[in-house]
């Protein structure tokens, strides 16, 4: 293995964007035939470096190399041409099209007659080749997650790449299409492919990756040590510059008395389709309730139903006493129920406006922020002061637009903001994703506090490791439907992964 | 990467920040590159730019020698010197910014919450149709002056709120596009107003006007204060202006200080997040369009008393020339007052430049490369020697 060829080479590599360095003269190699992980915390430049890796970006300085050759890629169809792919995390696939029809897409040739016919015969050979087989007439939008990774996977092989470079690829999957895309990952090593793994998720790494490069803020911290022999607090100790504590210390406390009770709740998606088809859940006071599910089973539309984003189609849900539906006038119940949305930047705060207005979303038309008709400006001041400080948000100032902070900066502006109204209630959801661990831990922290403080917590997320972790008690969801409840101590990992995928635990 | 002997690429990247100074420089850069594209019509049309654009200056704002001339003659107590126009062009330049300020803060409000009104011409119309209404047909002609324009006042904001509303309705609860609504909404008060005053029942005779309102319902003028101090003699100048101003103030204040500024701007920025936040978006959108609306409508009975007259000449445009305001005042109601005033003084300078079109040419430029720059801001340019482009694999093409 160690005596490989290089599949490419990337030599101080420096790429700038306005006020960062993303990348400082980095180094990055990869043997033909090997899963290498490409670890660091958001923010260290991992993206960036790939990106320029594929094409989409051009670095200031340094240089790539692909069979001992200088390149200069100006598109993806440069690096593709080179055999260097990437499949990013949100697909590039066309929902309506077929498998068939989004392998061409992008293709300059053929330039006017497509045959089709033949695209779909070769993706099916594909397929069968590497033991992905997908139907090449099914259209996207019909696909699981799952395969729609594998129609991206295949598109790369179709274009002819050796060198995979994979975004976060496990995020979407349950436990079991995790397996299966780990196994399919070695079958290609077999094959003389190269997989780039870019991950945050220090027990993947270690499984699947033969060499492991670290970077911390646009620097290698450990340039491709051997994964096997790795432990996770050492690649931690590499990934964040200090020591990381994976314990999360919870109060044992029994559950007070139902804060949220959802009955029957049913509600439609985007596309006018069912997505919740009866749901059935309590929160109560001073516990966490943990919704596992793979993404698109109605976890976004249940956070919508309950915040007040989406009408329900039927059944109710109260808050306290408090019925919420379309009759509820959310910005008075706003205060108490907190929401850490899905998605920080589109939803839950305004990119255009400072630090210190988007802390008064949720509070501008009161006392102390409002006095009558205007805004108390000294007010909006001293509030952002108070926040930045409490949540040590990393802020030039509170004048600073939100749309420059970083990912857990921007969700600490929105902890704060969420945190600091008192909530009864609050409903976050994926709180952790494309986080580093410093801003993970700080968030598992907020809500842990929040629970032994005594408030209601309903956690959706995909992170199963985060679930059992935080929550006192599991829920499953699955189509809609919540198809297991059951107490996060000791609950079975193997379990919950068969009812994320359908199956009901025989009982 | 600069490989010598190689062709040069012009190379864009997107800005994840956008530089402060970027708003400032795209509204000067707009107007100096108008001048310079207006430059080559004229010399094409067979004029010399420079001594053009001085004559449109001297008669939009004056010379230094006229102010200097006023200024002495207004401490003296006397009448302008003979020969000088003292400060004649800026008293037009005044009058004829007034309507476009008020349409200009017409659209900034709007725009603020990205509702495209570019209705305000038409909203105009209507409320200097309401005001002429209450003016020459419902009020006596004895009515007391203040009482006379307040009414107009108010008959104006209100059909032009009515008028931006109707538009705003239709977009917050059917989503119909507000482009194409309040655009189309323009024909109709053009053709409202001409029925009234040319076919229809305002109609004096074969006139085709309402015939001049009465002296209280006319703006009073600096001309009328000559006997007191000489230097008026003859200035058009009018409360209109500090009517405008006034709203300038007050819409800043509201835009950036109160409650309802802060709803307008979080909606304006991500619809999205407001609904995160509980506030209701369909409410204020139409809200915004009826004070959109009701600002365009102040506007339409500023130019009738301003008029004292409404006819089918009534001038349309105005409403447009506020879209282009609010964009070179960066949507800042404040900033429109400085815009709205070389506007007007650019109006007044081009009335009598040949050819006729000169003033409508160099605004659609202003706007074309303010709008331009904006999106030039969002992207970093610059050439760089590369190597050509490597041909995808043929094995692809199979």
């Amino acid at each position: 293995m160690s005596d490989a060829p290089q599949a490419f080479e990337m030599r101080g590599i420096v790429k700038r964007f306005p006020g960062v360095l993303a990348n400082d003269h980095v180094d990055f190699a990869c043997r033909a035939g090997e899963v290498h992980a490409l670890l660091g915390e958001n923010g260290a430049g991992k993206s960036t470096l790939m990106n320029v890796l594929a094409g989409l970006y051009r670095p200031e300085a340094g240089d790539i190399l692909v069979g001992g050759q200088p390149l200069t890629f100006h598109s993806p169809q440069d690096a593709i041409a080179h055999g260097i792919g990437m499949i990013h995390q949100h697909f590039m696939l066309v929902p309506s099209h077929t498998v068939a029809e989004n392998m061409v897409l992008g293709l300059n040739r053929p330039r006017f007659f497509l045959d089709l016919a033949r695209v779909e015969e070769q993706v099916k050979a594909l397929g069968e080749q590497y033991a992905m087989q997908v139907d090449p007439r099914a259209r996207i939008w019909d696909l699981s997650v799952g395969e729609q990774q594998r129609v991206e996977v295949l598109k790369m092989l179709f274009r002819g790449a050796k060198v995979l470079i994979m975004d976060e690829p496990t995020a979407v999957l349950t436990p079991q299409e995790v397996e299966a895309l780990f196994h399919t990952l070695r079958d290609m090593t077999q094959r003389g492919h190269t997989i780039v793994f870019i991950s945050h998720k220090l027990d993947e790494v270690v499984a699947i990756a033969d060499r492991v490069t670290v970077l911390r803020r646009g620097k290698v911290t450990a340039a491709g040590v051997p994964a096997r022999g790795a432990t996770k607090a050492q690649l931690a100790t590499l990934m964040v510059g200090r020591e990381v504590l994976f314990q999360i210390h919870k109060k044992k406390m029994p559950p007070g008395a139902p804060v949220l009770t959802v009955s029957n709740l049913s509600a439609e998606n985007d596309r006018g389709l069912p997505a919740l088809r009866g749901v059935s859940l309590q929160v109560c006071a001073g516990e966490i309730l943990g919704i596992a599910g793979v993404a698109g089973n109605g976890q976004s539309e249940l956070a919508e139903v309950l915040t007040g984003l989406r009408r329900c189609t039927g059944g109710s849900a109260t808050l306290g006493d408090t019925p919420l539906d379309g009759a509820t006038r959310w910005q008075e119940v706003g205060q108490k129920l907190a929401h850490i949305p899905e998605d920080r930047s589109a939803v839950g705060s305004v990119g255009e406006l400072s630090v210190a207005d988007n802390l008064i979303l949720k509070r501008f038309h009161k006392a102390p922020i409002a006095s009558g008709w205007s805004i108390d400006s000294a007010a909006v001041h001293a509030n952002a002061l108070q926040l930045v400080d409490d949540y040590q948000i990393a802020t030039p100032s509170v004048d600073t637009l939100v749309r420059m902070l970083s990912g857990g900066n921007l969700q600490k502006v929105i902890l704060a903001r969420e945190i600091s109204g008192r909530p009864a209630l609050m409903i976050a959801v994926h709180p952790t994703r494309g986080l580093d661990v410093g801003a993970t831990e700080t968030v598992h922290k907020l809500l842990v506090e929040q629970r032994d403080g005594g408030a209601a917590i309903l956690l959706i997320s995909e992170d199963l490791d985060e679930l059992l972790a935080l929550a006192d008690r599991l829920a499953v969801i699955y189509e809609g439907r919540i198809i297991g409840d059951m107490p996060a101590e000791g609950a079975d990992i193997h379990v919950i992964g068969l009812m994320m995928a359908g199956t009901k635990a025989e009982s | 990467m600069n490989l010598p002997g190689t062709p040069y690429r012009l190379m864009v990247e997107t800005r994840r920040t956008n530089p402060g100074w970027a708003g400032v420089v795209s509204s000067i850069l707009g107007v100096v590159l108008a001048l310079i594209v207006g430059g080559f019509v004229l010399k094409a049309a067979g004029a010399a730019p420079i001594s053009t654009y001085q004559e449109i200056f001297k008669e939009g704002f004056g010379t230094p020698a006229d102010w200097q001339a006023g200024v002495v003659a207004l401490f003296t107590n006397t009448d302008c010197p003979k020969g000088l126009i003292c400060f004649g062009p800026l008293s037009d330049t005044l009058v004829k910014a007034s309507p476009i300020l008020l349409t200009g803060l017409a659209c900034i409000v709007a725009f603020r919450m990205r509702l495209w009104n570019i209705g305000a011409d038409g909203q105009m119309f209507m409320g200097a149709w309401a005001a002429t209404g209450v003016a020459v047909f419902l009020l006596p002609k004895s009515t007391n002056p203040v009482i006379m324009l307040g009414a107009m006042g108010l008959a104006g904001v209100l059909s032009g709120l009515i008028y931006g509303a109707i538009p705003g309705y239709l977009r917050a609860r059917l989503n119909i596009n507000e482009i194409i609504t309040t655009l189309m909404l323009n024909y109709v008060a053009y053709n409202w107003l001409e029925y009234f005053v040319i076919v229809g029942p305002w109609s004096r005779g074969d006139f085709e006007s309402t015939g001049n309102f009465p002296p209280s319902a006319t703006w009073p003028r600096l001309t009328q204060f000559a006997k007191a101090i000489p230097i008026f003699s003859g200035l058009t100048a009018h409360p209109g202006i500090l009517l405008g101003v006034a709203a300038a103030i007050i819409l800043a204040w509201l835009l950036f200080r109160s409650r309802w500024g802060y709803e307008i701007r979080v909606i304006g920025n991500n619809p999205k997040a407001a609904r995160y936040a509980g506030i209701n978006v369909s409410r204020n959108i139409i809200l915004v369009m009826a004070l959109s609306g009701a600002l365009a409508g102040l506007a339409g009975m500023n130019e009738v008393a301003a008029l004292r007259v409404l006819n089918g000449r009534f001038a349309r445009g105005f409403g447009f020339t506020g879209v282009i305001v609010a964009w070179l005042a960066r949507l800042n109601p404040l900033a429109a007052i400085l815009v709205a005033f070389l506007f007007g003084g650019l109006l007044v300078g081009t009335q009598l430049i040949q050819p006729q079109g000169i003033s409508s040419m160099l605004q659609g430029v202003i706007l074309f490369v303010v709008v331009g720059t904006e999106v030039m801001f969002r992207y970093r340019f610059r050439l760089e020697r590369v190597a050509p482009a490597v041909s995808i694999a043929a094995e692809v093409a199979k």
